[in-house]
């Protein structure tokens, strides 16, 4: 499978953001977007998991196993600054729920909710309220909801935020295991997620379109 | 665009049949799957644990009611008259009073998000969450209202028809206040509007409910064509409430 993006553009208020950003994810691939503050990379990750409306361009699911998929927010998992995970409720509550709301896509099963805290690093803590957890374990907890139902397209917004740097370890490891089963990740950061070699797409954004304008 | 206007029926032609077929598969797949019943007892959870305001309704309710016989007096007979009416909006008022929160919590913590870019219709999801804020909210105020028609002096039949047109009535006000709650989802204050906006809409639900329970206790007019309005009332708002609240969801992603 492959997740392939042409020409978009997004606007936010009057203003261009980006323009005729394209690319083509193939499956085990990811792509990381970079660029400085305010140049549109949460836009362009929102745009693509149909949060945001574009436009100009298209996103489509291209090659094998694209079946069964009506949508392309519908085969991704989104991964965004706010953790969506309810205070009041276990972490093996909130766990419980997106495993039974997402449900796997075609092509691959979720891991069992104690599985997903093991390989996040925090097995022992499902019992406890969400809202007692560190930011940094909530983090941890928001990751081990991509593990427990299968998408194949991850896409992730500055995913290591508020992490050291074992949790970063963690959290690239993961990434690679997604990757090789066959998935797909398209990530917005300022650090090094440690993938090795990926290719990058390198946002401008609205100052860029205005120089080029004027150019 | 082509992506947002493929979700809306196409009018004319095979393809419309096709489509169609598609979504009604996409409803039953959803129907059966589990997800839905994990969204409403999420969702019932979440109203019964620390700050979900299931409670606050009732307590509402409670007040509002209690507070009228020392405003009118002790006159029996007028709060006997007036009982029934006072418990519809009483009932109205707490119904409307926790709805703001609806979608609002879903999109401080993100989850508005996820529950967007499913597979699953949008418009059922809503409907869910609806059931759970009424099963929350809406029949605790059902099954309170025979307590509360004492303090009004209200008599047998009274009571019983203020609970049988309370219990098919709230539904109606849940679903058209998820409408309001999803338009007014992205305001940091949206509250008093929500209840502004859905409260025109609502009238016809209290005219009907409480015309329904004054025809089950005066002799000349006939109990069933209200309460049939009524039914017809929350069967239309179940339609039209979630639909319009899936479409300003869509439309409030920022």
């Amino acid at each position: 499978m492959r997740l392939v993006a042409e020409g978009l553009s997004a606007k936010r208020g009057e203003d261009l953001i980006f323009r005729d950003v394209s690319f083509d994810i193939g499956a085990g691939e990811a792509l990381v977007v970079k660029g400085p503050n305010g140049s549109g990379k949460s836009t362009l990750l929102r745009v693509v998991a149909d949060l945001l409306p574009r436009e100009s361009g298209k996103i489509r699911l291209a090659g094998g196993e694209t079946q069964g998929f009506d949508s392309v927010a519908g085969a991704c998992h989104y991964l965004g600054h706010r953790n969506a995970m309810k205070r009041e409720l276990t972490v093996e509550e909130n766990l419980r729920f997106w495993k039974a709301f997402f449900g796997d896509s075609r092509g691959g099963t979720g891991v069992a909710i104690d599985e997903a805290a093991d390989a996040v690093g925090l097995g022992g803590i499902l019992h406890l309220p969400f809202g007692y957890l560190s930011a940094g374990q909530q983090r941890r907890m928001a990751m081990a909801k991509l593990l427990v139902a299968w998408r194949p397209v991850w896409i992730l917004d500055e995913p290591t935020a508020a992490l050291d740097a074992s949790a970063e370890a963690m959290f690239a490891g993961l990434v690679k295991a997604h990757l090789s089963r066959g998935g797909l990740a398209l990530a917005a950061t300022h650090q090094p997620l440690g993938l090795g070699a990926v290719s990058e797409l390198q946002m401008g954004g609205f100052a860029a379109i205005f120089a080029e304008a004027w150019v | 665009m082509r992506w947002r206007q493929s979700r809306f029926p196409r009018l004319a032609g095979r393809r419309c049949r096709q489509a169609d077929e598609v979504r009604l598969r996409s409803y039953a797949r959803a129907w059966k799957d589990v997800g839905m019943t994990a969204l409403l007892l999420r969702d019932l959870k979440l109203s019964v644990r620390a700050g979900g305001g299931a409670m606050i309704g009732v307590l509402f309710f409670m007040t509002v009611v209690a507070v009228i016989p020392f405003g009118v007096g002790p006159d029996l007979n007028l709060l006997a008259r007036i009982g029934p009416a006072i418990l519809w909006i009483g009932a109205l008022l707490a119904a409307l009073l926790g709805l703001d929160r609806l979608f609002q919590a879903e999109r401080e913590d993100g989850s508005l998000d996820l529950l967007l870019m499913q597979e699953t219709p949008l418009v059922l999801t809503v409907l869910v969450k609806c059931l759970a804020h009424w099963l929350a909210t809406g029949l605790p105020l059902v099954l309170a209202s025979p307590l509360l028609s004492l303090f009004m002096n209200m008599d047998v039949s009274a009571i019983g028809a203020t609970m049988l047109t309370l219990l098919v009535g709230t539904p109606a006000i849940t679903f058209i206040g998820a409408a309001g709650a999803a338009i007014a989802v992205a305001l940091p204050r949206g509250g008093l509007l929500v209840s502004i906006l859905v409260l025109p809409l609502a009238i016809p639900v209290l005219i009907f409910g409480v015309s329904a329970v004054y025809a089950a206790i005066q002799e000349p007019a006939p109990f069933l064509p209200p309460f049939l309005f009524l039914t017809a009332l929350t069967l239309v708002f179940a339609v039209i409430g979630p639909v319009a609240a899936a479409a300003a969801l869509r439309a409030s992603t920022d």
